[in-house]
């Protein structure tokens, strides 16, 4: 048996060696005489007794029924939820025709879709172009217009909201010191949060439905630009501050045309991520009665009909890239000036060939009317090519996948479970307590235990380990992949480019489309689940392996070679003890996409968290779903906690 | 000459006319300020900034801080209660019209007291009083007139705003203080103009090599007709090469401008071929401020002695520098001018057989007698 607690009690041994007195080695000492003494433990410190177990989600359920009942915040949410809705009518009745105000009717697909391919012209050049035009294309003839633009109307819906709060709050945030300090615990929590957390309250307060979709997305989106804002406002050069103030600029002045322009880039990296992150989230809120390309995906999925979900994941995906191209390249985007003597026509060339372009666009789709709407007779369809090619290849990977699957539940995660749900709860909460004073003293110990102890107060341990067992098993196993190819990538300058880049691409997808074609070879069970969260958290720890290698000194190579050291020797001597630090970020940051993976993988069956928190959203549990969803973020926030600080002490010691 | 060199030069020399009706001589300008030699205070209301006794601290708690710098503490002193002290005890009166050149070596605190000069920073004890009014007692409202329309200032890293061109970038201080539209792009490109960069209107910051975006930071802190003028190190972000011909660039514009202006450098030769006085800034305070040449002649401290020590110094001193009254002695011959350097005449009194020779000012005025002796030490070193 390897559970992680074992590892960690080896690794406080080790260090008991070489100080006998060290506080963490005689914690770990303690947690391993429990272990070894469970059968004479009394009951108590195996499993928290009932009596104890505090009822956090009775509590919650309290405040929730007090805001809603005796505060009438109903009244508040559904008055904003009625705001938000009106924006989505009008989108809803632009993008795909819904009969609302303004009663315009759709826009032919045709308009749309030069005009994004417009915009990818004239922020990067034809190759975008190509693929933000070639989206839509894809997207409309293959009949997945309706869905496509029910997902879209949120985001275009949601962005502003979420960019303008965002601003707003960082604002205050960089301006106030007493709120940023305020708003840094929540928005750690806030981004470790699963997306199923967030859904619940809404639930509860707005009902299900897009504008519950749009208003999930909104809040889930806000946390990266409140972040982003603060950070632009604080990295604006305080020259370019001072030369504000010099030129008689006042406060408002200095921030509206001094501050935020000069944090330009930053401000557009937050709007990219509050694209992403609302598309991720889009995506899900099919949970709550979203329309659109996830609630298609999800039919489609639990109807196990690969072909079409195939076609709405390359959507998806295609959709995820072109949003991600389009808002960095905009976030890139330089201005140049224009040649001298130039006329307004010339000036405006761009703006005057969109014009000519949507004017042609509305006439076409007037004579032809599939440029205006693909009906669905017309749609094409690579459903049962797909279906043939996969059945093909299941059939040909099937002994493979079969043997996996056995051997990973019979040997790996049935055992795996069983000794993580056999440890006490006691040695598991002295060895946390034991790796964290070693790895950041006493302050550590306390932190890690206040994440920890609050989950086995709450009633839910067991489930937490099952978690827990899925993440360490899937990142060991994710480890083991993307390791070896992080070194293998970072061995020729050229690959390890082209690997960043695919990495990239890779991280800007949907966690839910990670989980079609795992689906399409395991099935719907443990070994599927613990296969979608190995493939996602491989991602970053390619990444930061990559870079992490990438980013050691040359001059420290160079010294290693005239030291007559192998390519080998200078790999596992030099480059990879300077590259642990940054690869420890990758581990942080698989850890975390683990843990947000493992509770969406839930609805194919698990007996996590997830699958209780499934339960609480169906049943709008506000209590317990925000429970299980803290018990989740406490989880990452000690793994983020533990391993930032090891990567902190340890950049500091090489002082990279 | 070309065309457009031409036409610059013109519009330097009507710009000249327009911000300084009477134009000064450096040698006049020195003698209505203070005279370094007497150390008589000038006319205070010639004054156009006087520091008294200006602390400049930085550390968390501030409170105990004014009985401690009551004490004069050193910066040694302070560094161990956990101050570190950017400006200690500063002294210091601009007359008009001068071009005082603060210099010192990076961390010396010359940055910082010009900032406070301009209350970029709040001073932390003292005063500083910006034409006969302390800054400390200004409103926000009154400091910001005060910017809009006495100060201009030019920084090391250009402080350009990246999203804007290079004329809505001179044009930004007009914009700020409400100027329509269309005067001030046109005054704007007047500026753009006076700096060789017509042509250039419309490109942006990041288009611009280092000399160029320097030539808009000047621009931009010209846009106002600034009485008062800080250059925060401006060419010590640029390559020698380029550094020298934005010297004389600076030169050719200030000309005959009638502004006071602070320059900080840690260049000495820079400051000596710039300065009509020069302040030495070590830890923050100020070990001497005087001519650049009683400054090489007559080092205060040994500190001040060590930056002079490499300097050839027949290339500052001038013979005025060298010239004492002649008390009686006889006064034979030809004068020589006063406000020339040693070494641009140097040929001339190696072969002048004359033991004391006179010296005339500019207007023929005589100032005193040189030892002939005394020059030839400065010009070859002395003996020994």
């Amino acid at each position: 048996m390897m559970g992680p607690g074992i590892i960690t009690k080896q690794a406080g041994a080790g260090g008991a060696r070489r100080m006998t007195t060290s506080p963490a080695a005689l914690i770990a000492a303690f947690a391993l005489a429990l272990v070894a003494f469970k059968p004479m433990l009394p009951a108590g410190l195996i499993r928290l007794p009932e009596g104890m177990v505090v009822p956090f989600a009775d509590w919650i359920n309290a405040v929730f029924d007090f805001l809603r009942d005796d505060l009438g915040m109903t009244q508040l949410t559904r008055w904003v939820a009625s705001g938000v809705e009106a924006a989505l009518d009008v989108t809803a009745n632009l993008l795909y025709g819904r009969n609302r105000w303004p009663h315009l009717g759709a826009i032919p697909w045709v308009v749309i879709a030069l005009t994004v391919g417009m915009a990818g012209y004239v922020l990067r050049g034809w190759k975008l172009a190509a693929l933000t035009g070639g989206t839509f294309v894809w997207i409309a003839v293959m009949g997945q217009w309706k869905w496509a633009m029910e997902t879209l109307s949120v985001i275009v819906v949601a962005t502003p909201i979420s960019v303008a709060l965002g601003l707003g709050l960082g604002i205050l945030g960089w301006r106030h010191g007493w709120f940023e300090k305020l708003l840094n615990p929540v928005l750690n929590v806030a981004q470790s949060l699963p997306h199923f957390a967030y859904m619940i309250p809404v639930v509860v307060f707005v009902g299900v439905g897009p504008k519950s979709g749009a208003i999930v997305t909104i809040i889930f989106s806000v946390p990266p630009m409140i972040r982003m804002t603060m950070l632009g406002l604080r990295r604006v050069s305080p020259e370019i501050i001072e030369s504000g103030l010099m030129s008689g600029a006042n406060r408002l002045q200095l921030m509206t045309r001094v501050r935020l322009p000069a944090a330009r880039t930053e401000i557009l990296v937050g709007i990219n991520q509050v694209i992403m992150q609302s598309l991720a989230m889009v995506v899900l809120a099919s949970f709550i009665g979203m329309p659109g390309l996830g609630q298609k995906l999800l039919q489609l999925l639990q109807a196990l009909k690969i072909g079409l979900s195939f076609e709405i994941g390359v959507t998806i995906v295609l959709l995820a890239i072109a949003l991600d191209r389009l808002s960095k390249a905009w976030s890139l985007h330089q201005p140049d000036h224009p040649e001298p003597s130039a006329g307004w026509a010339r000036r405006n060339r761009m703006f005057l060939w969109w014009i000519g372009l949507v004017i042609g666009g509305f006439l076409l789709a007037h004579v032809i009317p599939y440029f205006h709407v693909v009906e669905r007779g017309q749609a094409l369809s690579l459903a049962s090519p797909i279906d043939a090619a996969v059945n093909a290849l299941i059939d040909l990977v099937k002994p493979l996948t079969e043997w996996l699957r056995w051997f990973l539940i019979t040997w790996l995660l049935i055992p795996l479970r069983n000794g993580m749900l056999w440890l006490p709860y006691s040695a598991v909460l002295l060895a946390l307590a034991a790796i964290g004073w070693r790895i950041g003293g006493l302050r550590s110990a306390v932190i890690c235990l206040a994440f920890f102890v609050p989950i086995a107060l709450s009633g839910w341990w067991d489930r937490a380990m099952i978690t827990i067992y899925t993440i360490c098993t899937a990142v060991a196993l994710a480890l083991l992949v993307g390791v070896p190819l992080g070194i293998w990538a970072a061995r020729n300058q050229g690959r390890a480019t082209r690997m960043l880049l695919l990495c990239d691409t890779f991280q800007t997808f949907p966690s839910f489309i990670y989980l079609i074609p795992v689906i399409m070879l395991f099935g719907v069970n443990d070994v599927a689940v613990v296969a979608a969260v190995i493939v996602f958290a491989t991602v970053p720890l390619v990444r930061y392996t990559v870079e992490g290698l990438q980013g050691v000194p040359p001059e420290t190579v160079e010294a290693a070679q005239m030291s007559g050291a192998t390519s080998r020797q200078i790999l596992w001597s030099v480059r990879m003890p300077l590259a642990l630090p940054t690869f420890m970020i990758g581990l942080n940051q698989s850890v975390m996409f683990a843990l947000f993976m493992v509770i969406i993988a839930a609805f194919i069956g698990t007996q996590d968290l997830g699958q209780e928190m499934q339960r609480a959203l169906s049943s709008t549990d506000v209590g317990k779903g925000l429970v299980l969803g803290f018990a989740v973020a406490f989880i990452g926030l000690m793994v983020d906690h533990l391993l930032m600080r090891w990567s902190a002490t340890r950049k500091a010691m090489l002082s990279l | 000459m070309d065309g457009g060199e031409r036409s610059r030069v013109e519009a330097v020399a009507a710009m000249n006319q327009q911000l300084s009706p009477d134009t000064l001589s450096r040698s006049d300008r020195i003698v209505s300020g203070r005279d370094p030699a007497s150390g008589q205070p000038m006319n205070p209301s010639d004054a156009v900034i006087d520091c008294s006794s200006v602390w400049k601290v930085f550390g968390a708690r501030t409170e105990r801080l004014a009985s401690m710098l009551a004490d004069n503490p050193t910066h040694e002193d302070l560094r161990q209660a956990g101050y570190v002290a950017a400006v200690r005890n500063v002294d210091l009166t601009i007359p008009r019209g001068e071009m005082l050149v603060v210099m010192g070596l990076s961390g010396s605190g010359k940055s910082t007291l010009v900032r406070c000069m301009s209350r970029l920073l709040g001073i932390s004890a003292g005063q500083v009083a910006v034409e006969g009014r302390p800054l400390g007692d200004l409103t926000e409202a009154e400091l910001i007139h005060l910017r809009r329309s006495r100060m201009g200032m030019v920084f090391q890293s250009f402080g350009l705003l990246p999203h804007r061109n290079v004329l809505d970038n001179v044009a930004f201080p007009l914009e700020m203080r409400g100027q329509p539209r269309h005067a001030r792009t046109q005054r704007a490109r007047e500026m753009l103009e006076l700096v060789g960069l017509k042509g250039r209107e419309d490109h942006f910051p990041r288009e611009l090599s280092g000399g160029q975006q320097q030539r808009v930071g000047i621009a931009r802190s010209l846009a106002i007709e600034p009485a008062i003028w800080f250059l925060d190190e401006p060419f010590s972000a640029l390559d020698p090469l380029i550094r020298r011909e934005m010297q004389d660039e600076f030169l050719r514009l200030k000309g005959g401008m009638d502004k006071t202006i602070v320059f900080i450098t840690h260049d000495f030769d820079e400051a000596l071929r710039l300065a009509d006085r020069i302040a030495i800034m070590k830890d923050g305070a100020i070990e001497q401020c005087d001519t650049p040449d009683r400054i090489v002649m007559h080092p205060a401290t040994p500190y001040v002695a060590k930056f002079t020590a490499e300097i050839d110094r027949s290339r500052v001193v001038r013979l005025g520098a060298l010239a004492s009254p002649e008390n009686g002695r006889q006064v034979e011959g030809k004068a020589m001018p006063a406000d020339v350097a040693l070494h641009d005449v140097a040929r001339d009194i190696l072969a002048d057989p004359r033991e004391h020779i006179p010296v005339s000012a500019a207007d023929g005025r005589l100032v005193g007698l040189m030892d002939r002796q005394l020059a030839l030490d400065v010009i070859l070193g002395a003996r020994g």
